[in-house]
């Protein structure tokens, strides 16, 4: 979703500067997700097919009580339900909302072919910018989260866009505001974090969760959403949050030291054969007729 | 499969037929669908290429043609080894040719073998875009449907990725030299491919086997 009132600190595929590069005080925003007062109702879900005027989807039964296998192109936001049996026999059931990470360092935006399909604004937001989307899926490819969906009929990428169209009018996403508990919370990036590590320290001292913590990733240099977890060590439990997310290092290598490998064997070659010319010239021409030997 | 010497006709009176019809548009087909592929996937590669995509009508109208174009790429090159692969056949002179490639490169030519209807150089680039082009054909199917590859999958895209790209710089470097050579070392190349005839001269000095078969003289 395109919006004007957000300064843009990055954009995939661009050749040349960016205009809010370095030149904005603007706040990192941050979704804080309290896995642990979640009660999988639902009604983010629902909120987010509303504000994004999507109708709902099919979907398929598989004996969960989740919405559908996995989020879409037109499902942004998905609760992920499992059923975790701990080492004493009792069980876990854990849910926790998948969505967009809205990563520091998002790989989608690196992987991206396509000058403005995918921006990251000031704030820390990545945004998808459908109308500049060629559909290669690249983004697909290199985001650690398995987040980017195909619209195959349009050939357009979606995602979350943590509700940016109401972030710039001075709005919280439509998850936060339906969610009944407080189990989302939205803020600058430093008041969630400061948020989420008194949670886990509150969850460590009074509950059975002795390694209860803050799921904020390193490896993409922290994320607009943050999770707080009550096993901070099992990331996976949750429907599959990956204990370490990086952007590939395959993606790396192809979008950075291949690109100037390739970049200046080409020019070396043109560079090459031009002096070759000016050093030996053309083959000699060859007399018309045939010389009698 | 070699030609053979032309029926006299006026405007090419004492020339060589070097190309056939059917070889010369053989050749004109992969050529110009291989510089759309170029230039397209090159509008992916970079950023500061990708004005090459607008140029040829737009990013998604190129993200849409590019595979489809590479499909005729490489019919032409399948149609290119019907054609030529036995002409293209590494001998012994060949492996010769390219210990002195040295001598070729500095323009002294007749310290070389006596080439047939292609000389080593010819022939290395042939192979370099046939097999070329069956890499960029095998990792290209992966880039271009990858909504097929399973999420378990996902290290098969990012190898595919890699795999095209590697595959599109080893063709480019040639396909550079290809055009170097034929454009501005030997224009007679370029006339040969389009009109399909040579001079005898030029087919004499130039490939000396082939000009000798074609003609029916012994060396
Ligand atoms: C042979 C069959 C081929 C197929 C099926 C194919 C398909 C693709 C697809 C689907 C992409 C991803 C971008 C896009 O979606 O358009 C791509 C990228 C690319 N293709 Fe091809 N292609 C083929 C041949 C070629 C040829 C002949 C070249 C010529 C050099 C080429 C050069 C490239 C380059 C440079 C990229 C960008 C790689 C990057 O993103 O770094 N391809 N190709
Ligand atoms: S989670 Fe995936 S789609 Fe979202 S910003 Fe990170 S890399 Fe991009
Ligand atoms: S499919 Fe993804 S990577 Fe490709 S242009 Fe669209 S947003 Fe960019």
């Amino acid at each position: 979703m395109a919006n004007g009132t957000l300064q843009i600190k990055a954009i995939s595929g661009h050749a040349g500067t960016v205009p809010g590069k370095n030149t904005s005080r603007d706040y990192d925003v941050c979704k804080l997700i309290d896995v642990t007062t979640c009660i999988g109702c639902k009604a983010c879900e629902v909120a987010c097919l509303e504000w994004n005027g999507y109708p709902f989807r099919e979907t398929v039964f598989d004996n969960t009580y989740q919405t559908m296998p996995d989020t879409a192109w037109n499902y942004y936001n998905l609760i992920r339900f499992n059923e975790h049996v701990n080492e004493d026999g009792t069980l876990s059931w854990l849910m926790r909302k998948d969505q967009c990470m809205h990563c520091a360092d998002p790989g989608c935006l690196r992987a991206c072919p396509a000058d403005g399909a995918i921006v990251q604004y000031t704030n820390g937001i990545v945004d998808f910018q459908q109308e500049n989307c060629i559909g290669c899926q690249y983004c697909v490819t290199g985001c650690p989260f398995n987040i980017p969906k195909f619209n195959p009929t349009t050939k357009k990428v979606h995602k979350c866009t943590l509700c940016s169209d109401r972030v710039g009018a001075g709005l919280e996403p439509a998850c936060i505001k339906a969610c009944p508990t407080g189990c989302l919370h939205f803020g600058t990036k430093d008041d969630m974090k400061d948020l989420a590590e008194t949670r886990a320290a509150q969850l460590r001292e009074h509950t059975s969760h002795k390694d209860a913590g803050v799921y904020d990733p390193p490896g993409v240099s922290g994320t607009h959403v943050i999770y707080v977890l009550h096993d901070i060590n099992n990331p996976e439990r949750y429907g599959g949050l990956p204990k370490d997310p990086r952007v590939p290092w395959m993606v790396r290598l192809w979008k950075g030291p291949l690109k100037w490998i390739g970049n200046f064997g080409m020019v070396a070659g043109i560079i090459g054969v031009a002096a070759h010319y000016m050093r030996f010239g053309p083959k000699a021409e060859a007399e018309p007729e045939e010389s009698k030997k | 499969m070699s030609a053979t010497v032309a029926v006299p006709q006026t405007q090419h009176a004492g020339e060589i037929e070097r190309y056939t019809f059917a070889e010369r548009l053989m050749h004109w087909l992969s050529g110009f669908t291989y510089l759309y592929c170029l230039g397209t996937g090159l509008a992916f590669y970079s950023p500061h290429l990708f004005w090459i995509a607008y140029v040829l009508g737009g990013a998604p109208t190129s993200r849409f043609w590019h595979p489809i174009v590479a499909i005729v790429f490489v019919l032409g090159t399948v149609w290119m080894h019907v054609l030529w692969s036995r002409d293209m056949e590494m001998t012994e002179g060949d492996k010769r040719w390219l210990d002195g490639i040295q001598a070729y490169i500095t323009n002294h030519d007749e310290q070389l073998p006596l080439a047939d209807r292609f000389n080593a150089g010819q022939k290395l680039y042939y192979w370099l875009m046939v097999y070329g082009a069956l890499f960029l054909l095998f990792s290209g199917i992966f880039l271009w449907f990858p909504e097929y590859v399973p999420r378990q999958a996902a290290w098969v895209r990012r190898v595919m990725i890699l795999v095209h790209e590697v595959a599109a710089l080893v063709t480019i470097g040639g396909f550079i030299i290809h055009i170097y050579m034929s454009v501005f070392m030997e224009p007679a190349s370029v006339t040969a491919m389009t009109t399909g005839y040579v001079n005898r001269g030029w087919a004499r000095t130039y490939h000396r086997l082939w000009y000798l078969r074609v003609t029916g003289q012994k060396e």
